[in-house]
């Protein structure tokens, strides 16, 4: 067994805590939470979610995308702390970087042009671009001893890190200067540059996509040329912090085989990378609250009292037991399973929830948990 | 169920962790059963179906993976994005040699990471490919497809990128197969399935899933409610044993009675998790009258105790099969 984690002595001490794990297994709730202790520690506490679900956005105050930090109400601030929230809009946050690093007119046309729309709101991967890109913005503002940042709900929880390789990999390819190379020279000349290749990319391209559209992307990789090196520049910089010292990863999951065999990608990832991993949090593990009284034994119990038509309500109380043992057996099995594979990843347990977290007393108790030890 | 009897497109979606994968694949076992030829496939390169199935990962390769009772077959594919670009370009440009000098350019690599929605119009196009082959001929003809789609926050926009695309490009033949595609989508060829459990998340997610989707006239399906466990405790104890107010003295009675040693430590610990379940008995109950407001056909699918096995599987194959014969 791997000594209990020390989660509150990380919320003390960390500048970066970046939740990841696959989609559904609790990370804004366990983001949120942790935020929300380490500001009531006395920390000054930033927490970025992505995509929090209704109800736990209103329990932080969260009641509309704007994109920047807001401070929740309803803090403990005796110890000094704060906390500040945001969701992160993710056009919007796209939409300032190309008015940041563009004139006005130049603006305009990017905002306008059919593919920039596109891209900035449904691009596969643009939500962790953003996300890094976001990251990097707050911890540049200097305004926080503390960011908490939730990772999109990605197809696979590796995206978030593979976003900046991604971009890199888009901008130094051939593809992008051969996007580039008409709106560039205009007339022939850069034929002669790029005969062969070009001519069948052109060629494919207007087959498939028609001549007017060619021409919207081409316009539109011309124009978002320079930003994209700034945006490269500052994903790599950001890339650079999540490796520095005072940055922590925490792997969420759920005791379930699909889950947890993101997370141990995820493990493996962040060890190849020397990213330095906290702890595994693993949410929704069932507990029996009486462990004494075995599945069978309470199984046995249930039919003799069914058997004699006594106490009906005893014996669906026994059967509620027995399934709650099996359940517990199964998460513990599962927990095993993993710590198995990789036993020197600490795992903090927290238990199912009768319902969804609400309100900051919610997020409070869970809080407690991930800090029990 | 009603209104799905000329559908020959099962889209199903869930939020992650409903088990959507599951009841897509146990879906196509029960249409199998019924003696067709069904083809399940997935696009998110996760290979659930393999898992699923126990079987080595899926190549980009229609493979059979189970056989059903009167000669029904269930077939699998794992559609990648990349030979989907590669044969696309074949079938529709005679290019396949274009697509190996794209390759090297990156442009494949762009075209399936980068572009903007591309590797989904790809994914749904092979789908579609798959899904209307009779008319073209050409490969093995379904019955049916069966889709394992993304999950509920993206499915609205996955299925509508084809209306994107024909946003984009105004003429040529990405807008033609584009609009194809959106035709059979929206025709009543089609259903979209949305996969929930009774909790608080999952129902919120599938109401505005729902509402998206008809939105963008995506014609939705049924409700698999998944997971479904059955309430333990009588009609008339839950409501006190919610708020803890179970009557320990009957509990003690009944447990000694059983012939159990039984203290106030054990009923306190039981009467805790006699609480817990009341309390997610009645969430439960809440939920499933949200889900009832959307007026779908609504199939609710048992817990499977061992978890999602191939025993499983044919379990849950078995209850949608009475469900469709109804």
């Amino acid at each position: 067994m791997t000594p209990p984690y020390d989660v509150d002595a990380l919320l003390d001490d960390a500048q970066i805590i970046v939740c990841c794990g696959a989609g559904g297994v609790g990370k804004t709730t366990t983001a949120a939470s942790l935020a929300l202790r380490a500001a009531e520690r006395g920390r000054k506490v930033c927490v970025l979610t992505i995509d929090p679900a209704r109800r736990l956005a209103q329990s932080m105050g969260l009641t509309e995308l704007d994109n920047t930090p807001r401070a929740v109400a309803g803090i403990d601030e005796a110890k000094g702390g704060s906390l500040d929230a945001m969701m992160l809009d993710m056009k919007r946050t796209f939409d300032d970087i190309v008015l940041a690093h563009s004139d006005p007119q130049r603006a305009r046309q990017i905002l306008a042009n059919p593919f920039y729309v596109s891209l900035s709101s449904s691009f596969a991967g643009t939500q962790e671009y953003m996300a890094m890109e976001k990251l990097g913005q707050l911890k540049a503002e200097g305004r926080w001893d503390l960011i908490v940042v939730d990772t999109p709900p990605s197809r696979s929880a590796l995206d978030f890190l593979d976003a900046p390789q991604r971009l890199g990999r888009f901008l130094d390819g051939r593809m992008i200067r051969l996007l580039l190379a008409p709106a560039k020279a205009g007339g022939r000349a850069y034929m002669k540059v790029f005969t062969v290749g070009l001519s069948v990319f052109t060629n494919v391209l207007t087959r498939i996509l028609g001549a007017q559209a060619l021409k919207d992307l081409s316009l539109f990789v011309a124009s978002l040329e320079t930003m994209f090196g700034g945006f490269r520049e500052r994903a790599e910089h950001t890339y650079r912090l999540l490796k520095e010292p005072g940055t922590s990863f925490l792997v969420v999951a759920v005791p379930e085989r699909d889950a947890l065999r993101e997370a141990a990608y995820f493990v493996e990832r962040l060890s190849t990378e020397q990213m330095p991993l906290a702890t595994m949090v693993l949410n929704r593990v069932h507990r029996s609250s009486y462990p004494a009284l075995s599945t069978e034994r309470s199984l046995a119990a249930a039919e003799a009292l069914e058997e004699a038509e006594d106490s009906p309500l005893t014996a669906a109380v026994l059967r509620i037991h027995a399934d709650t043992m099996r359940a517990a057996d199964r998460d513990a099995r599962m927990a095993r399973s993993f710590t198995g594979a990789h036993p020197s990843v600490p795992v903090v347990h927290v238990g199912a929830q009768a319902a969804d977290v609400h309100d900051l007393d919610g997020l409070r108790q869970i809080a407690e948990e991930l800090t029990a030890g | 169920m009603d209104g799905l009897a000329g559908v020959t497109l099962h889209v199903v979606s869930g939020k992650g962790g409903t088990g959507k994968t599951t009841v897509a694949a146990a879906l196509a076992l029960a249409l199998a059963r019924q003696g067709r030829q069904v083809l399940l496939t997935e696009v998110e390169g996760r290979q659930g179906i393999a898992q699923l199935f126990d079987t080595a990962p899926l190549p980009y390769e229609e493979r059979r993976v189970a056989t059903g009772a009167g000669g029904g077959e269930v077939y699998a594919l794992a559609v990648d994005p990349e030979a989907a670009l590669l044969e696309y370009l074949e079938m529709f440009y005679n290019l396949r040699r274009a697509g190996s000098a794209l390759k090297k350019l990156g442009a494949i690599d762009f075209a399936t990471t980068i572009a903007p929605g591309l590797r989904d119009v790809l994914l749904s196009g092979k789908v579609m490919e798959a899904a209307t082959r009779a008319r073209r001929g050409g490969g093995r003809i379904y019955d049916a497809v069966v889709l394992d789609a993304p999950p509920t926050g993206r499915i609205a926009r996955f299925l509508n990128v084809n209306s994107e695309v024909v946003g984009l490009a105004r003429m040529g033949p990405v807008r033609q197969q584009a609009e194809s595609v959106m035709n059979v989508l929206r025709s009543r060829q089609t259903a979209v399935h949305m996969v929930t459990l009774l909790e608080e998340m999952p129902v919120q997610e599938t109401i505005d899933a729902v509402r998206e989707l008809t939105k963008d006239d995506l014609p939705v399906g049924a409700v698999f409610v998944n997971m479904v466990r059955d309430p333990l405790l009588p009609t008339g104890d839950i409501e006190p044993a919610a708020t803890g107010a179970i009557d320990r003295d009957e509990l003690l009675r009944g447990l000694k009675r059983a012939g159990l040693d039984a203290a106030d430590p054990m009923v306190t610990g039981l009467a805790a998790e006699a609480t817990a379940h009341a309390g997610r008995v009645l969430l439960e109950q809440r939920e499933r009258a949200e889900l009832a407001m959307l007026k779908r056909p609504m199939v609710e699918l048992p817990l499977l105790p061992d978890g999602a096995d191939m025993a499983g599987l044919y379990e849950l194959a078995g209850v949608l099969d009475e469900e469709l014969a109804t």
